[in-house]
C-alpha cells in the first residue's frame, strides 16, 4: 500500500476558535458595524478612491489588527495566522476596501522572511504594525505561492542594454498599489524596498472588476529602492508572503460567503410570491441549504489552512492549496446564488450584492485560481496527470 | 468527576484482571462493560461512569495499544447508534438492565423496523398497528397484538431485537397515535424475508409481523409518545459520527488515489481533473467531520454535524463513479452476483462495481438528501416550512 507522500499531520489541526479569537471577531465586527456602510463604500468606490482611512485607523492603531502577524518586539501583536483569518472573515463580510491582505499580510510576511534585525526593516515592520505605513508586494494580484514571479532588472549598475529596461519594469495589476507607500519589489539581485513616492515610481490606476480592492500597473526605474535580501532568501520571503496571503484569503473568501447565504436567508423569509416567503419553495430551501453545507465545510479548510500556517505545521503548503482550491468556488457560488435569490433587486447597483460577487470572483483569481491551487495538490498528494 | 487520569488507571485494572491474550473476546467486553469502560459517558452500572464523552478516547486509546478486542461496531451499528440512546433517555430502569449490556457486548444484534411499503420519507405515515389485549373490563392480558409490514430493514436476519414503531390510535392525527416497542424478533409472527438489492445481496429485509405479541413491559415511552421516541432515534442515526479522526485518504477517496498512483496508464485529462476535485473536496469533507468532532469534545455542538451524511453521500457516490469509469477495461467486471446474506455492512470493502452500487443507498438510508435538505434549510436556517394539511388530521381520515 503506497502511502500519500505529504501524510497528513499527527495530531490533527486545531479547527475551533479560541477564546481570544472569539473576542478579537467581536471588536472587529463592532468596529465594522459602526463604521462599515456599504452605500458609502460604494460612493467611495466610484470616486476612484475606496478607501476609507479613518477606518484603517481604527482596525490598526485603535485594534492593533495589523500587527498581528508582527512579533511584540517590533510593535505588533505577537499573535498568529489565526487571529489574522478571524480579522479577514470579517472584513470578507463587509467587503471593506482596505489593504489589510496585501500589506498586513502578504507584504508583512514577506518583510518577516527577510533579516528582522536590521534596522530599515524592523523600522518598516514597526511601521506596518501601527497602521502609519502600507506596504505592497509588486507582484500581479493573481500569483500563485508557487508560480513563476515578475523578476524586474537588477539595479541601474547591472543594466547593459536599454531594452532590457523598457517593458520588462512594469508590473501589471498590483492590488491595492495606489493605496501603497511603499513597495516591495523582486529584481534579479534581490528584494527592494521602494518608496512610491519616489520619482523613480508611477502607479497607473486600472479599471478593477472588483471596486473594493482596485488594481493598478506600477512602473519602476531599474535601481530604485534599497536592497533588503539577495539571492534564493529574496525569493523566499515573497513565496512566504504569498503562502500566507493565499491562506488567508481562504477566510475573506469564508466571510463572503457567509454573509451572502445569511442575506439570502434574510430576504427570502420576507418576501412574498404566490402569497408564501419565497423561502418557503423547496428548491430555493435545497439552495440555501446546499450553500450552507459548503460554507460549513469553507470553514474547515479555511481554519485548517490558519491553523497549519499559524504552526509551521509541514504540510503547510498542501492546506492552503487545499484551502484556495475549495474556498475561491465556494464564495463565487455563493455570491451568485445571492444575486440570484434577490430577482430583480439583485441586479441593481443600489444593492450590494454586486458588491460581493465583484470581490468574489476577483478574490477567486487572486493569488492563484482553484485549477491552479489544483495543479499544486497534484504535485504535493502525488497525484501527477497522464503524461 | 472522573479524569483522564482515573480511566487510565481503570483501562489498566481491566487489562491486568484480564489480558486480552488469554481473555476470550466476549468475556473481555462484558468485563469492560461492567468496568464501566463500555461507553463511559452512560451511567455508572450501565457500561459507564457517567464521565465527559470526549474522555472515551483514552480508553480507547489504552485498549487498542494493548491489543485489546472490539465490540465492531459495524456489526452492532443499529443497536450501538440508535437503540441505546433511545433506551438509555426513554428506557425504565428494568429495560436498562436487561437490554443495555447484551447490546453493547455483541451478544444481541438489533435492527429498526420503523419504514413500511407506505411510509418512507413520511415515516408518521406508518400502517402497522398495535392494539391492546384489554377486556372492555380491562381484565385482558395489557400484551399488544402486533399486525404489518416492514421493509429495506437492514440486518433482520441477525438480529436478536428490534426497535418497532406501530400505529396504537389512528383515530389522532398521525404523529400523535404511535407508540414505540422492543420487539422480540424471536417471537412467532415475526417473518424475515430477504430483500434483494441492486448489489446482489439482501443486507435488508422484509419483514412481516402477524399477531406478533409484545408485552407492555417491552413498550419504550409512553403510549401515543412514540413519534417523540423515534425522533431520538433518527437524529442519533443521523448525526451519529465516529469519535475517530481518519487519516487524509481514508475514506473513498483512498483507493482511487492508489489505483491512480499504481497505474499511470489508466490515466486521462479529464479522469485526473475530475479526481482533483473530488479530492480536494474529499479532504475538505474531512476536515469538516473533524472540526465537528473537536465541537464535541469540547462540548460545543454545533449543527454542522447534520450536513456531514449529505457530503459524504454524494462525495461517496461521485468518487466510486470516477473509479469504475478509471477503470476501463475492469470497470466493466462485477466481483459477484451471488445472493448473499452479509454479516457486516461493508462500505469500502470489495470492488469498484461494489462501491458504485452500493453507495448509492447512502443518499437514501437514514433519510434521503432531499428530506435532509429540507430539515438543514428549516431548523439550520430558519426557513419557513412547506405549507401541509395532513397535520391536524385524524390518520384514518388521511387519503391514501
Ligand atoms: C440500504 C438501505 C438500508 C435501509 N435500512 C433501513 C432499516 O434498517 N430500517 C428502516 O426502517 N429503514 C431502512 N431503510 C429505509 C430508508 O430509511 C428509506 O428508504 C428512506 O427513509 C426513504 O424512504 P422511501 O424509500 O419510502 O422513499 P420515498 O419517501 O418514497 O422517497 C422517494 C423520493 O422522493 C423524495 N422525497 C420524499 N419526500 C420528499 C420531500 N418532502 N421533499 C423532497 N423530496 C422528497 C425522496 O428524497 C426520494 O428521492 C433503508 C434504506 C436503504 C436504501
Amino acid at each position: 500500500m503506497s502511502v500519500p507522500p505529504t501524510p497528513s499531520r499527527e495530531t490533527p489541526p486545531d479547527l475551533l476558535y479560541s477564546e481570544p479569537e472569539d473576542d478579537l471577531r467581536a471588536a472587529v465586527r463592532a468596529l465594522l458595524t459602526d463604521r462599515a456602510d456599504l452605500p458609502a463604500t460604494l460612493a467611495r468606490a466610484e470616486a476612484g478612491d475606496p478607501y476609507d482611512p479613518a477606518l484603517w485607523t481604527a482596525l490598526t492603531a485603535g485594534i492593533g489588527a495589523a500587527g498581528l502577524l508582527i512579533p511584540e518586539k517590533l510593535g505588533g501583536q505577537g499573535a498568529s495566522h489565526r487571529e489574522a483569518a478571524v480579522v479577514l472573515e470579517e472584513l470578507g463580510r463587509v467587503v471593506t476596501p482596505a489593504p489589510y491582505l496585501t500589506s498586513s499580510v502578504v507584504a508583512t510576511e514577506t518583510l518577516l522572511g527577510c533579516d528582522t534585525d536590521r534596522a530599515d526593516i524592523a523600522a518598516l515592520l514597526t511601521a506596518l504594525a501601527g497602521g502609519h505605513r502600507v506596504a505592497v508586494l509588486a507582484v500581479p494580484a493573481a500569483t500563485a505561492p508557487d508560480a513563476p514571479l515578475p523578476v524586474l532588472p537588477a539595479g541601474a549598475e547591472a543594466v547593459t542594454s536599454a531594452d532590457t529596461v523598457t517593458g520588462a519594469d512594469t508590473v501589471p495589476g498590483v492590488a491595492d498599489a495606489v493605496r501603497a507607500d511603499v513597495l516591495l519589489v523582486l529584481r534579479e539581485d534581490g528584494l527592494y524596498v521602494v518608496e512610491t513616492a519616489s520619482p523613480a515610481v508611477t502607479v497607473v490606476p486600472l479599471t478593477p472588476l472588483d471596486l473594493t480592492r482596485p488594481v493598478a500597473a506600477v512602473t519602476l526605474a531599474p535601481g530604485a529602492g534599497t536592497r533588503i535580501a539577495e539571492g534564493p532568501a529574496a525569493e523566499a520571503a515573497v513565496r512566504r508572503g504569498l503562502l500566507a496571503g493565499a491562506g488567508l484569503l481562504a477566510s475573506e473568501q469564508l466571510g463572503i460567503a457567509q454573509w451572502c447565504l445569511e442575506e439570502s436567508v434574510r430576504h427570502t423569509k420576507e418576501r412574498h410570491q404566490f402569497n408564501r416567503p419565497i423561502g418557503s419553495f423547496q428548491a430555493l430551501k435545497h439552495r440555501m441549504a446546499q450553500l450552507w453545507l459548503e460554507v460549513v465545510s469553507a470553514r474547515a479548510a479555511a481554519r485548517a489552512a490558519a491553523d497549519a500556517l499559524a504552526t509551521g505545521a509541514p504540510d503547510a503548503p498542501l492546506a492552503v492549496a487545499l484551502a484556495q482550491a475549495y474556498c475561491g468556488p465556494v464564495a463565487v457560488h455563493a455570491a451568485e446564488e445571492c444575486v440570484q435569490l434577490h430577482g430583480g433587486t439583485g441586479m441593481t447597483w443600489e444593492h450590494p450584492a454586486h458588491l460581493y460577487l465583484k470581490r468574489a470572483m476577483a478574490d477567486r483569481i487572486t493569488l492563484g485560481s482553484p485549477g491552479r491551487h489544483r495543479e499544486t495538490l497534484a504535485a504535493l498528494g502525488d497525484l501527477p496527470g497522464p503524461r | 468527576m472522573t479524569d483522564a487520569a482515573e480511566l487510565r488507571a481503570r483501562t489498566a485494572a481491566l487489562l491486568a484482571a484480564h489480558p486480552p491474550a488469554t481473555t476470550g473476546r466476549t468475556d473481555f467486553l462484558r468485563a469492560r462493560f461492567d468496568a464501566g469502560l463500555a461507553w463511559v459517558h452512560y451511567p455508572a452500572g450501565l457500561g459507564g461512569l457517567d464521565a465527559p464523552r470526549s474522555l472515551q478516547a483514552v480508553v480507547d486509546d489504552g485498549l487498542a495499544a494493548a491489543g485489546a478486542p472490539d465490540n465492531d461496531p459495524r456489526r452492532i451499528g443499529i443497536g450501538l447508534g440508535m437503540a441505546a440512546p433511545t433506551i438509555l433517555r426513554y428506557g425504565t430502569a428494568e429495560q436498562k438492565e436487561r437490554f443495555l449490556r447484551p447490546l453493547w457486548v455483541g451478544d444481541e444484534v438489533w435492527c429498526q423496523l420503523f419504514s413500511e411499503p407506505g411510509a418512507g420519507s413520511d415515516l408518521a405515515a406508518l400502517a402497522t398497528r398495535a392494539v391492546r389485549e384489554d377486556g372492555a373490563d380491562g381484565a385482558g392480558s395489557g400484551d399488544w397484538i402486533v399486525d404489518g409490514q416492514k421493509v429495506w430493514t437492514s440486518s433482520a436476519h441477525l438480529a436478536r431485537w428490534a426497535i418497532l414503531i406501530a400505529r396504537t390510535d389512528p383515530g389522532l392525527p398521525k404523529h400523535q397515535g404511535i407508540t414505540y416497542f422492543l420487539c422480540d424478533m424471536t417471537d412467532p409472527g415475526v417473518e424475515v424475508r430477504p430483500l434483494r438489492q441492486i448489489t446482489g445481496e439482501a443486507e435488508f429485509n422484509e419483514v412481516f409481523l402477524t399477531g406478533v405479541r409484545i408485552p407492555d413491559a417491552h413498550r419504550l415511552g409512553e403510549v401515543g409518545a412514540g413519534w417523540q421516541v423515534a425522533r431520538t432515534t433518527l437524529m442519533n442515526e443521523r448525526v451519529s459520527i465516529g469519535g475517530a479522526s481518519l487519516p487524509r485518504e481514508g475514506g473513498m477517496i483512498g483507493p482511487v488515489a492508489r489505483t491512480w498512483r499504481e497505474r499511470p496508464e489508466l490515466r486521462t485529462h479529464d479522469t485526473h481533473q475530475r479526481l482533483l476535485t473530488l479530492w480536494t473536496e474529499a479532504e475538505v469533507a474531512r476536515l469538516t467531520a473533524e472540526r465537528v468532532r473537536q465541537q464535541l469534545v469540547a462540548g460545543q455542538p454545533g449543527p454542522e454535524g447534520s450536513g456531514l451524511k449529505l457530503s459524504f453521500a454524494r462525495l461517496n457516490q461521485e468518487i466510486s463513479a470516477l473509479e469504475v469509469e478509471l477503470l476501463a477495461d475492469e470497470g466493466l467486471l462485477y466481483s459477484d452476483w451471488t445472493m448473499r446474506r452479509p454479516e457486516l455492512v461493508d462500505f469500502t470493502g470489495r470492488d469498484a462495481g461494489y462501491r458504485y452500487l452500493r453507495s448509492k443507498g447512502n443518499s437514501i438510508e437514514g433519510g434521503t438528501s432531499e428530506v435532509l435538505l429540507n430539515i438543514v434549510a428549516e431548523r439550520v436556517l430558519g426557513l419557513p416550512s412547506e405549507p401541509r394539511d395532513d397535520k391536524d388530521v385524524a390518520w384514518k381520515d388521511l387519503s391514501r
